[in-house]
């Protein structure tokens, strides 16, 4: 396979913190992949990079292209949806459709249209009349008819009700996601785009602390339940986290064997978020 | 070449109301006022009355007694009159066009979503200015010219009301060479007013907060210091003079034609308040493209686009949304 994002050493640094710290990864292509991470973590920071959009030292390659050097030519294989809210206020539905048409050499018409079609936007409707739902809807049409290798989305779902958050995951999957493409997603609604991803990737104080597969997650990662008696032993196989339910013991563990788990209780995948929770531990303290 | 066409197009439809609504609101509230003094005018002087500076009345009193030839000279006059006063409101829209042009989007985060398009930064810049320096004064130089030649249908409609023979006073005017004057100046003004567009351009990719307040100050501020070098004689006053030329050039050269006003030596331009002789076209425009041949154009020119040229670097940088 052949990587669509490749990291080498990346850093950078503002005034007074550092936002990544010397960061190395590999995207492949036609992954979803989650880059999850507290606030202040390097998120928004790594996203930046890969589109071009800050200075940075290290080695990048999107699509085999330097974002500092070559961004007009990469931002014809690339999409990004910063945030909810990002359209000018003062644009019509028929302008953005008309200007994108015009200016984007991959951007299908038809395709944008008929996207639109299922939704109550008006051609002449403009941004500021729209609701926060609405103007995502609107963005997503744009940048699903544009037949793009990379898709970078940067919390495209903040503050928007569950109508459309779901609705805007599952028009992904089933109208824009092919093998032929990657998506790059970071959102702090974990549980929301769990099911959807490949691929996971935690961020914490500017580094990755966490890379890999979700096959693998199931795999190496196992939550055990355990009753009160056999809590001492678990703890001493040292766990990530332990948390209480219902007087029993629920343990995270990471690599641990599977037969000696499964004798001390049932044994289950841990949700991504309980494993975010517990890998980002003490990140605020 | 087509996604520049479809750059300029973006601007006409974020600014139509700058870049047309404002020029046809002046020109409307110009004519209904032109109309208001016409009545009244000639309601003063159908019951006799005169007044000093009656200006309409004493045309139309000449225009009946067969002066036609005045009477075409005050209506060139009128004619350059609304043209220039939709122009200076377009150079108001032009100065804070520039302002919000790299600004605007970059507080309400709209960039990241035209930077999210394959659009190269120095094409968007170039957009910028070529809204400001071609498409803006085009537009309101049409509406201008509308204006006039609305205001001139009224007047000789008035005229032949009363018997006067509007089209021999139709003769008397120079509409059409007016107009040729006006068009050609266009890509001089455009020249001309390059530092200053580069400068408001500039302070709106880099600010990050007031762009009008810093493009204002900065230069204020340095008018300031120079004068104060000069009084406590570190400069020379002619330096200081040609400092304070080059301030009001920053800001000022963003009204159409503004050259025509700027006092340059070689250029004697005091013909544009005189109706009559503004007529005589063909000696205006080789005076006006006399600048060609002055420096001050040209180090403006140049000066322009290094200070667009930083706007660009400014706009792929400047990183804070």
């Amino acid at each position: 396979m052949n990587a669509v994002v490749r990291a080498n050493g990346l850093t950078k640094a503002y005034k007074n913190a550092l936002a990544l710290n010397d960061v190395s990864f590999r995207i492949e292509s036609g992954r979803i992949v989650g880059l999850i991470g507290p606030n202040g973590a390097g998120k928004t920071t790594a996203l930046k990079a890969i589109l071009g959009l800050t200075d940075f030292k290290g080695e990048l390659n999107v699509l085999g292209l330097d974002p500092r050097s070559q961004r007009d030519k990469l931002m014809e294989q690339v999409c990004f949806i910063a945030d909810v809210a990002v359209l000018p206020r003062w644009i019509r539905v028929r302008e953005a459709i008309d200007f994108v048409a015009n200016v984007h050499p991959r951007f299908n018409r038809a395709k944008c249209e008929a996207f639109l079609a299922r939704t109550k936007l008006t051609p002449n409707q403009r941004v500021k009349q729209m609701s926060k739902g609405m103007i995502v809807q609107l963005h997503l049409a744009l940048v699903m008819a544009i037949d793009a290798r990379l898709l970078v989305l940067d919390e495209p779902t903040l503050g928007l009700d569950i109508l459309y958050r779901k609705q805007f995951y599952q028009s992904l999957l089933e109208d824009y996601f092919d093998e032929n493409k990657t998506i790059i997603v970071t959102t702090h609604q974990v549980e929301e785009i769990e099911h959807i991803l490949t691929d996971l990737m935690f961020i914490r104080d500017g580094k990755i602390v966490l890379d890999t597969d979700m096959d693998t997650v199931g795999e190496r990662f196992a939550e055990v339940m355990v009753s009160a008696d056999k809590a001492a032993a678990a703890r001493s196989m040292k766990p990530l986290d332990e948390r209480q339910v219902f007087g029993k013991s629920i343990f995270l563990f990471d690599g641990a064997d599977r037969a000696t788990l499964e004798s001390m209780g049932e044994v289950r995948r841990p949700t991504v978020s309980d494993l975010f929770v517990a890998t980002m531990k003490g990140t605020y303290a | 070449m087509k996604t520049f066409y479809w750059l300029l197009k973006r601007e006409f439809w974020e600014h139509r109301g700058g870049f047309l609504w404002a020029p046809v609101i002046t020109g409307g509230i110009y004519l209904l006022f032109f109309l208001i003094g016409l009545v009244w005018a000639l309601g003063m002087a159908r019951h006799g009355f005169s007044m000093d500076g009656n200006e309409m009345g004493d045309m139309f009193a000449q225009a009946a007694a067969g002066h036609s030839q005045h009477v075409g000279e005050v209506l060139d006059g009128f004619i350059a009159f609304s043209v220039m006063l939709v122009l200076i409101v377009c150079g108001f829209v032009v100065l804070f066009y520039c302002l919000g042009a790299l600004y605007d989007d970059r507080r309400d985060r709209s960039v990241l979503f035209w930077k999210s398009l394959p659009l190269s930064n120095a094409s968007t810049v170039l957009s910028k200015v070529v809204s400001a320096g071609v498409i803006a004064p085009v537009i309101a130089l049409v509406v201008g010219l509308l204006t006039a030649l609305v205001q001139l249908v009224i007047l000789l409609i008035a005229m032949a009301i009363h018997g006067v023979n509007p089209w021999q006073v139709l003769m008397q005017t120079h509409l059409l060479r007016m107009t040729v004057t006006a068009v050609s100046l266009i890509p001089l003004s455009a020249l001309w007013a390059l530092p200053s567009i580069g400068w408001l351009l500039l302070c709106s990719a880099w600010a990050r907060s007031k762009p009008f307040l810093w493009a204002i100050l900065i230069p204020a501020i340095a008018n300031v210091l120079v004068w104060w070098f000069s009084v406590v004689g570190l400069f020379s006053t002619h330096f200081a003079a040609g400092w304070s030329r080059v301030l009001a050039r920053l800001l000022g050269s963003v009204f159409p034609n503004s050259f025509l006003y700027w006092g340059e030596p070689d250029l004697h331009f005091d013909a544009m308040t005189n109706g009559g002789r503004l007529a005589d076209s063909s000696q205006l425009i080789g005076n006006a493209y006399h600048l060609l041949a002055s420096p001050s154009l040209w180090i403006g020119v140049l000066g322009g686009t290094v200070l667009v040229a930083g706007a660009v670097w400014l706009r792929r940088v400047r990183d804070d949304s």
